[in-house]
């Protein structure tokens, strides 16, 4: 083949263009899509400046001692960080105790054993879980799980308190962590099982040591995903840990308590007045920046990690 | 290794005696199933047992009167009437900008720098706690913009739940505009039709259902959150909305069923805990129907492809 070097103009490209109206009305179309998609970046924008700005104003207004006070009363000034960490440590670490295996079982069962009508079943009933609404979950907490569950194990457990706030926080985590962890074990080819069958493997050994062994970082993935869910939870605790106005420092589950989001939550109800510029309304913002912060980290792992499932096969 | 030399011993390979191990494993893998089923039953039917006195004795009443300190004039009415607001309001603002994103992400964007940036933002929002949201919405609807907005108002709460569901928005109605076949759109550009043509009349269409139940789900998640709205102004306790019309009512103070029954959930009085239930039964009437018409919407979408 010869290569014309001079090679012609194509003759009717100017018809392929169509015409103006039609082309203005595309660019125009173009641009109104950027606009919609930048509004996203806009809002995390908006949400960076807004956290950054607050915790800056509260921490240029208090002395760093406050922040290691025994307690968490910031109408009192006392700051006690500890306190919210030692909440949240301990609720998320109840939730993962409960979600986790929970999930993780309803997952396999999802992947590798339930046919198609059992899946028709299962997965509505997980879906719905995912549903309520978490501040019914925290009156659920409140009033069924704390007197049936927490004090039949310790019947001197106070009527609010963190345990029964951490199950309730697992209960809302188990769908997340069921349909990320199926997602990764679905992901794992067919070929990698039916090799496993071919060598006589039974389901329970392909199950246990084939699927999951190759979905482990999606399984990691769902793990990350949930812990970062649970720590930003919000309303159970609020409602079923107690600890309204303030909270002293402990490590006891039965115990009322406190943790970063219930804090929160807690301050913005008791607040009434809008502008409030004093340091209690400050600090709203300083550990909504922490809570940020954290569960940015633990997502970008998470991320990471499902990234890595995709890439495997 | 000795393989080839060595005898087939086995006769068939049928296995002999039951497979106890596998059948345990089984049996677990049903138990844990069994414990959020049970979960879920013993939550409605917990709450359904406490509220259902409340609605039977109470019934419209306890729909159509306003919030209240007294447990026994305490109604749902300003809930409802804000919840129903905060629905059309997430309509409105969330599902036109987030069905545009991913539009633009999915049929319009080519593979840039800017567009890794947008992906990467959305993917971080839909993972960022609803509490900060709160927080943005205090911080720049509430107080920086209350000339705008009226400061503690409907419109406030709004645009805040608005912009929480956005991401999940975007991300699902992406997820349904990829899955609709290449082979369409190529049909479209060989006939001559344009771009915007092509996905006005052939991918919207076709991506319709999954972004509808998307969209349907996302309300839903909206119609239930509680701590973005308690950050955002909404009030807890008793307002009076007088007679204002419609304008007045979103530029002023309100409140939602989810926070009317964090307010009730944490008073100390018996009868409020009644109220509780009762108002979560309404709420999850509401939630679970959105919810159901969404897996509903899936399953007909699912089976027909």
């Amino acid at each position: 083949m010869t290569i014309n070097a001079a090679h012609p103009e194509p003759p009717l490209s100017w018809k392929l263009q169509g015409r103006s109206n039609r082309r203005r009305r595309e660019r125009l179309v173009h641009a109104v899509l950027l606009a919609a998609a930048l509004v996203s970046v806009l809002v995390s924008a908006l949400i960076v400046v807004s956290l950054l700005g607050g915790a800056v104003d509260f921490l240029s207004r208090i002395d760093p001692s406050q922040l290691l006070a025994d307690g968490w009363y910031p109408r009192r000034d006392e700051f006690g960080l500890l306190t919210l960490f030692a909440g949240s440590l301990l609720v998320t670490g109840m939730a993962t105790l409960v979600a986790v295996p929970i999930g993780l079982l309803a997952a396999i069962y999802l992947a590798e054993y339930a046919n198609r009508r059992a899946r028709r079943i299962v997965k509505p009933v997980l879906e719905i879980l995912a549903g309520i609404p978490s501040v019914v979950l925290g009156f659920f907490a409140l009033t069924w799980l704390s007197p049936h569950v927490v004090q039949r194990l310790n019947p001197s457990a106070s009527d609010f308190n963190l345990m029964a706030a951490g199950l309730g926080v697992g209960v809302l985590t188990i769908p997340l962590i069921a349909s990320v962890s199926e997602d990764a074990m679905r992901a794992v080819p067919a070929s990698i099982r039916e090799a496993s069958y071919g060598l006589g493997a039974r389901r329970i050994t392909t199950s246990l040591a084939v699927v999951i062994p190759a979905a482990t970082s999606g399984i990691v993935a769902a793990v990350i995903l949930g812990v970062s869910r649970a720590v930003g939870e919000t309303m159970v605790v609020a409602v079923a840990a107690g600890g309204s106005g303030g909270a002293r420092f402990t490590l006891d589950p039965y115990d009322q308590g406190q943790t970063i989001t219930a804090a929160m939550a807690s301050l913005a109800a008791g607040t009434d007045q809008v502008a409030g510029g004093n340091a209690a309304y400050q600090s709203l913002f300083f550990l909504g920046l922490l809570l940020f912060a954290v569960t940015f980290v633990l997502n970008q792992v998470g991320d990471v990690f499902v990234r890595r499932t995709r890439q495997q096969y | 290794m000795t393989a080839i030399a060595s005898p087939v011993r086995t006769g068939s390979l049928r296995r002999t005696g039951a497979d106890w191990m596998g059948l345990a494993f089984h049996g677990v893998l049903l138990l844990s199933l069994l414990v959020s089923l049970l979960i879920l039953l013993t939550l409605i039917v917990d709450v359904v047992g406490r509220g259902a006195p409340v609605l039977a004795e109470r019934g419209l009443d306890f729909l159509t009167s306003p919030t209240s300190s007294r447990p026994a004039q305490a109604g749902v009415a300003q809930g409802i009437f804000g919840t129903l607001m905060m629905a059309a309001l997430v309509a409105l603002l969330a599902f036109p900008i987030g069905i545009l994103t991913a539009i633009y992400l999915e049929e319009y964007a080519s593979d840039s720098r800017l567009t890794r940036l947008i992906n990467v933002n959305i993917r971080n929002l839909a993972g960022v706690p609803s509490v900060v949201y709160g927080l943005l919405g205090l911080a720049i609807f509430v107080i920086a913009l209350r000339d705008v907005t009226g400061g503690r108002s409907m419109i406030a709460g709004g645009i805040t739940l608005a912009i929480l569901v956005l991401p999940i928005v975007i991300i699902t109605s992406a997820e349904a505009i990829r899955s609709v076949p290449r082979s369409l759109r190529e049909a479209g550009y060989g006939v001559g039709a344009s771009r915007w043509e092509v996905t006005r009349l052939l991918v919207l269409p076709s991506a319709a259902p999954g972004i509808l139940t998307g969209t349907v789900l996302s309300l839903s998640r909206a119609l239930g959150e509680t701590a973005p709205l308690i950050l955002a102004g909404a009030v807890l306790g008793g307002f009076s909305t007088g007679s204002k019309d419609i304008v007045e009512q979103i530029f002023g103070r309100y409140t939602v069923l989810p926070v009317t029954i964090f307010d009730w959930a944490r008073r100390p009085q018996a009868d409020f805990r009644e109220l509780t239930a009762a108002a979560i039964v309404v709420l999850l009437v509401v939630t679970l129907l959105a919810n159901a018409i969404a897996i509903y919407l899936r399953n007909r979408y699912e089976g027909a492809r």
